[in-house]
């Protein structure tokens, strides 16, 4: 944009400091340096004889103003400097007069430009920046309701979800300082391109920050790296969906829960950044119930299933199990299905308390079943307490999980008659789950002796899906 | 004012769905028949190939290697190219 020479100020009326340093423009200007105006509300106000009415805010946005009033220098078409509000001695600096506006005070703020406004900075930058949205465009009908509309487009997982305006998907955008049409991975099952821009939409759909973005995108990708087998697990006609843990300093940056209610409702940060993963898979992917989600009975936690860990605690994180430093921040993916409560009130030691654990973890799935299913077990802090008095590590806690979890040979088989299982020979026992199948984290209120299993896709590794973990960008 | 909205899909289908025709028989048709690798779809397929070849179809077969995962693609290429339409056992 080539800029007139001499000075630009821009102003609005409504600013009592505009108003005050109206005189000194006509000042400067009968000094013979030219002066123009960009008014932002009434074009009549300024006394010089240059204003250009820009309320529409054009030239406010690509002046870049941030308060009113600015005055500008401009040679050769190009900003030489700028001040913002009223201050003598910036204003006599940047004209080169040093007699300027002796009668006013010497510096008075002023105020905020009515091109960054709520709403309004989006709007414009929309308009007139050199914003790319990579997605298609739908109009709704006049007179239709727009959450309405996404509803009848299939968009919806059964919630209201609030409408991908081109407004909100742009400030959504600017929690990530990735492109918009970055690819993160393929979605299944429709293989379809998922871009940063398609993640922010269903961010938005979610009901999510824009500060929540950057996690989401970490989950969106971990979800999709092949072993993760996103393919399978939202096919499966197993209950299990895709289950988020976030780890480091983002959780308190976003103010994500862990502790009482955890895996409950009523923390935004944890409800749409799991829901958000699950409308990508929906949206995007094209993973919906009853068409390539063919589970028999799903899960609540279907609609969205992410919480934090607590890391206050003796143990390592979960992120640094997997190789993330502390002072970092990560997600990892497990499949999950609905938690399944532990509740030993009588343990004081880990001998007993293994025990109490071991026992239900051995009915996972089916009660005769070994290698079943990957678990997350999320230890309270009264039970994680016990362990932490006697110096059990978590590494300690999950190799005696795995002592105490083998299935007797003898028991194996589902819906076996007991005549056969008396005729079968005597044979050992074999691992429940297969080694580094149980996952420890800790998280929960501070009352209650209890922990909470949460037990995943029966089908694993190559075969399956593997935890994934991504660390969360910027 | 009209709210325009940015679409959340992967945009594979359009704006307003067109379903592909199906065909009204199969006659002179060349039938795939893709078992996922799932428990017992072999069952339904064989009865399927043996009520298909009664009435003179051309059935081809095919099997993916695990019903948890994407098809490859070389298989999925050497389908199109080979067979007008597909039946696929899903289910357990």
């Amino acid at each position: 944009m080539q800029l007139p020479d001499g000075i630009i100020a821009v102003l609005k009326q409504d600013c009592p400091t505009c108003v005050l340093v109206d005189p000194v423009l006509k000042e400067i200007e009968s000094q013979g340096l030219p002066v123009t105006v960009y008014v932002q509300d009434e074009p009549g106000f300024p006394s010089v004889s240059q204003v250009v009415d820009d309320r529409s805010l054009e030239h406010s946005f690509r002046l870049d103003i941030e308060t009113v009033p600015t005055v500008i220098r401009v040679a050769g078409g190009r900003e030489q400097g700028r001040a913002v509000g009223w201050a003598r001695d910036e204003w006599q600096a940047l004209t080169g007069l040093a007699d300027i506006g002796a009668a006013l005070p010497p510096a008075r703020p002023g105020c905020g430009s009515k091109s960054v406004e709520p709403g309004v900075a989006e709007r414009l930058a929309l308009r007139y920046g050199d914003v790319s949205l990579p997605a298609r465009r739908l109009d709704v009908p006049p007179l239709e309701d727009d959450i309405e509309y996404c509803f009848e487009r299939g968009w919806s997982d059964g919630l209201p979800v609030v409408p991908p305006t081109e407004e909100r998907v742009y400030r959504m955008l600017q929690g990530t300082t990735r492109a918009a049409d970055e690819v993160l991975g393929l979605a299944p099952p429709n293989h379809a391109e998922c871009t940063v821009a398609k993640v922010a939409i269903n961010a938005v759909m979610a009901g999510c920050k824009p500060e929540y973005l950057p996690v989401v995108l970490a989950a969106v990708e971990a979800a999709l790296d092949p072993a993760f087998c996103l393919h399978g697990l939202l096919a499966t006609t197993w209950f299990s969906g895709p289950m988020v843990i976030v780890n480091g300093p983002v959780r308190g940056a976003i103010g994500m829960n862990w502790a009482g209610n955890v895996l409950g409702q009523g923390n935004r940060a944890n409800l749409s950044i799991g829901r958000a993963l699950q409308l990508v898979v929906r949206n995007v992917g094209g993973g919906r119930p009853c068409e390539a989600d063919q589970s028999t009975f799903g899960t609540p936690g279907k609609l969205g299933f992410c919480f934090a860990e607590d890391e206050a605690t003796p143990w390592t994180s979960l992120a640094e199990d997997r190789g993330i430093g502390r002072g970092r921040s990560a997600v990892t993916v497990f499949s999950a299905d609905g938690p399944v409560g532990v509740a030993d009130q009588k343990s004081r030691t880990p001998e007993p308390l293994i025990g109490s654990l071991a026992g239900t973890l051995r009915a996972i799935d089916h009660y005769k079943l070994a290698n079943a299913a990957d678990v997350v077990i999320v230890v309270g802090p009264e039970h994680g307490r016990v362990f932490d008095e006697a110096g059990w590590s978590k590494a300690e806690v999950a190799a005696a999980l795995h002592a105490a979890t083998r299935i007797d040979g003898q028991d194996l088989g589902m819906g076996t008659d007991k005549a056969a299982v008396a005729a079968r020979p005597a044979a050992g026992t074999l691992p429940k789950f297969r080694a580094g199948g149980i996952h420890l984290v800790r998280a929960g209120g501070d009352a209650g002796m209890f922990s909470a299993i949460i037990p995943g896709w029966l089908m694993k590794g190559s075969l399956g899906t593997d935890p994934v973990t991504r660390e969360v960008l910027s | 004012m009209t709210t325009t909205l940015l679409d959340p899909t992967g945009e594979l289908a359009p704006v307003e769905r067109q379903p592909i025709p199906k065909p009204a028989t199969l006659d002179g048709l060349t039938v795939g028949l893709l078992d996922i690798s799932k428990a017992r779809g072999d069952v339904f397929l064989d009865r399927l190939d043996a009520l298909l070849s009664e009435r003179g179809m051309r059935v081809r077969r095919y099997k993916k290697p695990t019903f948890t995962r994407p098809a490859p693609i070389p298989l999925i290429q050497q389908i199109a190219g080979e067979v007008d339409v597909v039946v696929e056992g899903l289910a357990d």
